[in-house]
């Protein structure tokens, strides 16, 4: 996984709420395209029209956002299905940040663990970024830190936001979680064996077909 | 101790470690693979030469992919062969319980778990779907994760994670005659909207959720990731004992006692705390039918799309206008079927709708069993030759036009009424346009040709 620190980029703004992962990538495409090539198919029902044409109305498919590495979207973003391979499908596009007023809790997660970030803005704070990614139509860049937690709008306007400290240690260096994890392995191996005494019908079905 | 909430108590229990940033390692009691992210998990741990930590724990299906009696297309054949065969070759290699097509388990994993009583109250339960929110049903923690998360369980049988906030939805009153957990639900999220849930376990409580079988509970909790719940949660009481006794991986009698003395200390303590509370009487809820592409965007059946401030792309996309009454809209398909509704006594309630009737010739009407044991119960409760009898397809069990991608789907532009749980654009086909319903609503709709109240 990519470590994240500060990026600096263009902001398109895709103000519509309830955003679920299927709009992100469909899950027939997802399916039958490498994750390689995944960007190609974000935002498909979007981005496309049913004969294949680029829809000129969909921000992504205007210049300069197509080069857009930020996307300031709306509320409940990335909703509904688990698939992992929406934020792929964003990362293929060449999205880096995701900014909304609130995130789908699977979403927010597989991003985390995928090196793209999620940032919460609310009420204000997000009306002003929507606006300065519209208005500046990508001619200035957005500046966004993780380590001072700051969105920074291309007219200097500072955006602070919370985050969680332990999704920042990971996000910040983009460890192998599992291996991680092994260091951790005789507190699970004695959680484990307290367990089966605790609570043996748990696992009486471990040797069960 | 002072008094603690259902989720805390479960959280707690299965807490191995906290880091030095505050984020959890929890144990992970169960697990269910499917032949999507499962196949994907299993795949990764191959490459990476990777070692299963506790095969026993899991069980694999295959149902998101696998066809349900269409014909396999060159490209659906290829992807079976990908994921279908995958998850029978891993799931082998590496120990994992494997339910296939013909064992007389395999079933869409949220219904299987269920029904095997793989779920048990207490565990801590995770899959590579959004809609293991059903298993809270029972009272267990269950959530659904991406694949990485999969991998991460398959190799440590834990997960780190962030503690969710606690919510609390009250239900007091009692479900008129007519209306099912389903619409409760889709009303619930009418009311609190598609991200209500966003970062909070949330427990369902009250007369109405009490009043309810194992198996409508499991409706409510599987929407429950619709109104942003990524867990749902109902307290096990003498229904859910009753609904467990006796199933495949339930404790064995020796255990049993046990069992029960532990999962009947498993509700929230009277004066315990949580993050946020609704309180609301359900006596009022009627028939919903979602109008929209968000379950959110849902009205009463009967009822029309919000004269303004509906979402132009939603009205779009239906093909309806603002203030257009949804009474007699003209339906091509109804599915019966999905996580969220395809269990025996869903399939006994379609089966009293259309007992003697016919199907309107326009419409093409499926019922899918979410599992060969269901399929099993309705072919010898006589519910099948009903159902075949009034013009409905009656087909092997699987995910099948709730997602898609395994042959099953609405054609370009036309009209379903699903019992499904999402309404999501292309999400039953490119242009289909689905609206979500109980499936006494979606059996009406199947005999009128139109949307229409159940006659019931």
């Amino acid at each position: 996984m990519k470590a994240f620190i500060t990026h600096k980029g263009i902001a398109a703004p895709l103000p519509l709420d309830n955003i679920d992962t299927d709009v992100i990538i469909p899950m027939g495409p997802l399916m039958m395209t490498p994750r390689g090539e995944l960007g190609k198919k974000a935002f498909m029902p979007l981005r496309y029209r049913e004969d294949g044409s680029e829809a000129p109305e969909f921000v992504l498919n205007q210049a300069p956002y197509q080069r857009a590495s930020i996307l300031v979207a709306g509320r409940n973003f990335g909703c509904g299905s688990s698939r992992e391979g929406a934020v792929h499908a964003l990362e293929g596009f060449g999205i880096r940040i995701v900014i909304a007023p609130s995130f789908g809790d699977i979403f927010f997660g597989n991003c985390i663990k995928n090196g793209v970030l999620p940032v919460i803005l609310e009420d204000a704070a997000h009306d002003s970024a929507l606006q300065a990614a519209g208005i500046t139509r990508g001619e200035a860049f957005f500046k966004v830190s993780l380590p001072d937690q700051i969105v920074t709008l291309p007219d200097g306007t500072c955006l602070p936001f919370d985050f969680d400290p332990g999704h920042k240690v990971r996000l910040l260096e983009g460890m192998d979680e599992i291996a991680l994890t092994e260091q951790y392995r005789q507190d699970v191996l004695d959680y484990q064996e307290k367990d089966r005494r605790d609570r043996p019908w748990i696992w009486a079905i471990e040797h069960m077909a | 101790m002072s008094p603690a909430t259902l989720f805390d108590k479960l959280w707690d229990r299965h807490l191995v470690t906290t880091n030095d940033e505050g984020l959890d390692l929890i144990h992970i009691d169960r697990s269910l693979l499917t032949d999507l992210s499962g196949t994907i998990g299993l795949e990764e741990m191959e490459q990476d030469d990777s070692a299963v930590a506790c095969p026993g724990l899991h069980a694999a299906m295959p149902d998101h992919v696998i066809p349900t009696g269409s014909e396999d297309t060159p490209q659906q054949a290829k992807l079976r062969a990908r994921f279908v065969v995958n998850l029978d070759r891993l799931s082998k290699q590496t120990g994992i319980r494997h339910f296939a097509r013909g064992s007389g388990r395999q079933g869409i994993v949220h219904v299987v778990g269920l029904e095997q009583g793989f779920t048990l109250p207490g565990t801590t339960l995770v899959c590579g779907d959004s809609h293991t929110s059903t298993h809270g049903a029972v009272g267990a923690l269950a959530w659904g994760i991406g694949s990485t998360e999969v991998k991460h369980v398959l190799a440590t049988q834990t997960l780190w994670m962030k503690r969710p906030k606690r919510a609390r939805v009250w239900l007091d009153g009692t479900l008129q005659r007519g209306v099912f957990s389903k619409d409760l639900i889709l009303w619930l999220i009418g009311r609190l909207g598609a991200d209500y849930g966003r970062e909070h376990a949330v427990e369902f409580t009250g007369p109405v959720i009490e009043a309810l079988s194992v198996e409508a509970r499991a409706s409510v909790c599987n929407l429950g990731v619709e109104m942003g719940a990524r867990f749902a949660l109902i307290a096990p009481d003498d229904t859910t004992f009753r609904y467990l006794a006796g199933r495949t991986y339930a404790p064995e009698p020796a255990l049993w006692e046990a069992a029960l003395e532990d999962w009947r200390r498993l509700k929230t303590d009277p004066g315990a705390q949580f993050d946020k509370e609704i309180y609301l009487d359900a006596s009022e809820v009627t028939p919903q039918i979602t109008w929209g592409i968000s379950p959110e965007q849902v009205t009463n059946l009967g009822g029309a799309v919000p004269l303004s401030g509906a979402d132009d792309g939603a009205l779009d996309y239906m093909g309806l206008a603002p203030g257009q009454s949804l009474e007699g809209l003209p339906v091509d398909y109804v599915f019966i079927g999905s996580c969220a509704n395809s269990r025996i006594e869903d399939l006994r309630l379609v089966a009293d709708i259309v007992r003697g009737k016919r199907v309107a010739e326009r419409v093409t009407a499926w019922v899918v069993p979410g599992s060969e044991a269901v399929k099993r119960a309705a072919e010898d409760e006589g519910l099948a030759k009903i159902f075949l009898a009034a013009g409905f397809q009656w087909r092997e069990p699987g995910c099948s036009m709730c997602n898609a991608v395994n042959g099953d789907l609405v054609a370009p532009g036309k009209r379903a009424v699903s019992t499904s749980n999402r309404n999501f654009v292309g999400r039953q086909g490119p242009n289909a346009r689905t609206h979500l319903a109980s499936p006494a609503t979606a059996a009406a709709c199947a005999l009128a040709g139109e949307i229409r109240l159940s006659q019931e």
